[in-house]
């Protein structure tokens, strides 16, 4: 019986080798494949098309409903809820409210990098398949990791792990579900 | 290997590098996170924390008698009505500030050697945040009810007064604090995950398991990632400008002589940073002494921070210098006699001493010999904070005690609960700071490894 696994997992020893190999698998057709580093490499995302990012369009956003909300909240209570007349100033003495409405620009745009990171990346994750090899502690470390997912249309197990094998890997082992 | 980075890693001569010669993804690794998973918890760590937890439980006790009795333990008496506390708030927030200048606006000008401080310094920015905030809750009169200070329905029906300074004040510290917070965390994200898959203790790994949420470094999260701290550091930037100068703004629209200037504002970012940067420089000396983190926080750090410092020196002896300046030229009699009353009043030492301490000491930071040498740096670093508490101490009481009419003049002085709620306040941000470097990597790991040669891909 053959249990099916979630993808083959090539290590490297340097960012250059995973670079190089991560070229040659998208030359070779792979589409579902994601490097693992432990820390970003410019070369990677490219090698890997990573381009479009959606984060700056969710951050303002909500850049502008945080200064929207900041304005308004201030007009509203200042004006229409709680009018107060403080040295014959006028109701709506909008110099006064910028400093408010700057502050929540700047909290509700941090607040949306942050949760549009987590939502974007899909963390919290407190399980992958890719935990259950433990050599991948490495990748938190020194070590460079490539994986091509069984769910690629050109993925066959042995096919694929004897391609990883021919790009200077160190060590090629299939990861488990 | 770019430019950049030649020129970080080289030893040219008499400048040393950034990260000592030597180094590679793992030892860096290894070292930084032994300091939190392996090594023994040292006594050079136990007798700090032990004084810090000491002067914690004086906080407390100075609160608690606060709560009990009111504002009226400390010095503070109408028309003094500031006091310490709110020295101690300015001198705290403005302290705060250069962990959000080495992180944020050091990000943005591609300043990499600032990768290996700038953890620590985030810390330090959080726990005087911590302090900071503090202050004006506990000088509220009855601080259990500081959600007053919110705008929120209420069965009172009314609202805060959006014209008010106080009340900008409350929004800028507190989304200061938040934004803070959440850089710092974000930015720890990779190296939680690195102490997760190093730690051997089951207890340990569960909890950086936790913090790490699952971060794998996976390369389309590492793509979102930069693409966030670039975008939280562009954020950071105007804010820690912002609330310094809303700090300024408690002052500057008020019509007291020595307070009512449009100088403030610049004028107290530069003395935000001018005093940060000396507390960096005051727990980066030992820590890298004591920790062995010579060969990771360089001399060229240190040298570094002490050119920002004295670069801001010079911003605020200009303001100082100006600030008279001003008063004399105004021609206006209340101005021109706050600026005299502080330097011959009944509170001259201060000046004098503020004087010291900001303007004439620090310009030993133009001969390297003092820039290099570590006593030198700790010595002036020390007097940097001293010496920017009094510029707030000199603002503010002195500026209250003598204003328009002489029959509203008073004195003011401290009380033994306005000491030991500041030294308390004190021993709160070491007592946090140390449980900081205790459990979390002081130094952030995956950024010094994008520093060092290996990290470059060949083309």
């Amino acid at each position: 019986m053959i249990t099916p696994i979630y993808g083959i997992l090539a290590e490297f020893e340097s960012p250059s080798t995973l670079t190089a190999a991560a070229r040659q698998v998208k030359a070779k057709g792979y589409n579902k494949v994601e490097a693992y580093s432990p820390f970003a490499i410019e070369e990677v995302n490219e090698a890997l098309g990573l381009h479009h990012n959606r984060l700056p369009l969710i951050v303002l956003g909500c850049g502008i409903l945080g200064g929207l909300t900041g304005y308004l909240m201030q007009y509203y209570l200042a004006v229409i809820d709680f009018p107060i007349n403080v040295g014959a100033r006028p109701l709506h003495s909008w110099p006064s409210f910028i400093i408010i409405t700057f502050e929540l620009t700047i909290l509700f745009a941090a607040l949306a990098t942050v949760l549009g990171l987590l939502g974007l990346c899909g963390l919290p994750m407190p399980y992958h398949p890719v935990f259950n090899l433990p050599r991948f502690a490495l990748a938190s470390r020194n070590r460079f990791f490539l994986c091509i997912e069984a769910t690629d249309p050109l993925f066959n197990r042995h096919e694929t792990a004897e391609f990883l094998s021919t790009l200077e890997a160190r060590e090629v082992s299939e990861v488990a579900h | 290997m770019s430019q950049e980075r030649r020129e970080l890693l080289e030893v040219q001569p008499g400048r040393p590098p950034v990260i000592a010669p030597g180094h590679t993804f793992g030892t860096v690794t290894d070292k930084i996170s032994s300091i939190v998973l392996n090594r023994k918890t040292p006594l050079y760590w136990f007798i700090p924390f032990a004084i810090s937890l000491t002067l914690v439980l004086l906080f407390l006790v100075a609160v608690t008698y606060l709560f009990v009795r009111g504002v009226g333990i400390w010095g503070i008496k109408i028309p003094i009505g500031w006091g310490w506390a709110i020295t101690n708030f300015v001198w705290w927030i403005g302290i705060g500030h250069a962990g959000t200048l080495i992180s944020a606006i050091l990000l943005l000008l591609h300043q990499s050697w600032r990768n290996s401080i700038n953890r620590f310094a985030e810390a330090m920015t959080l726990f005087a945040v911590a302090c900071a905030g503090m202050f004006p809750l506990l000088h509220l009169g009855r601080p259990w009810l500081f959600y007053w200070l919110f705008p929120y329905p209420n069965t009172m029906r009314i609202q805060p007064n959006f014209r008010s300074p106080l009340v900008w004040d409350v929004f800028a510290v507190s989304t200061y604090a938040t934004v803070s917070f959440l850089f710092w965390f974000v930015g720890m994200l990779p190296d939680l995950a690195t102490l997760r898959d190093r730690a051997r203790n089951r207890f340990a790994r569960a909890a950086y398991g936790i913090l790490a949420m699952g971060w794998r470094g996976a390369a389309s999260h590492w793509q979102k990632y930069e693409t966030a701290s670039l975008l939280l550091a562009g954020l950071a930037t105007p804010l820690v400008i912002s609330v310094h100068t809303v700090v300024s703004f408690d002052f500057a629209v008020a019509i007291v002589p020595g307070w009512h200037s449009t100088i403030f504002p610049p004028y107290f970012v530069a003395g935000a940073i001018y005093s940060g940067f000396a507390m960096v420089l005051v727990l980066a000396i030992p820590l890298r002494a004591l920790y062995g983190l010579h060969d990771l926080i360089t001399m060229r750090h240190l040298d570094n921070c002490a050119k920002v410092m004295l670069a801001t020196a010079e911003i605020v002896a200009y303001s100082y210098i100006f600030e008279a300046f001003i008063a004399w030229y105004s021609g206006n009699t209340f101005e021109m006699f706050a600026i005299w009353n502080r330097m011959t009043g009944p509170y001259w030492p201060t000046y004098w001493l503020l004087i010291f301490c900001n303007l004439v000491a620090p310009q030993l930071l133009w001969v390297k010999k003092y820039r290099t040498n570590v006593i030198w740096l700790f010595v002036i670093s020390l007097d940097v904070l001293v010496g920017m508490w009094l510029e707030r101490y000199v603002i503010i009481v002195v500026s209250l005690h003598r204003d328009f009419l002489p029959s509203s003049w008073g004195m003011y002085a401290p009380t033994i609960w306005d000491v030991a709620t500041y030294v308390g306040s004190i021993g709160l941000f070491f007592f946090l700071f140390f449980l900081f470097i205790r459990l979390l990597p002081m130094i952030s790991i995956f950024e010094v490894r994008t520093l060092l040669p290996e990290a470059e891909v060949e083309k």
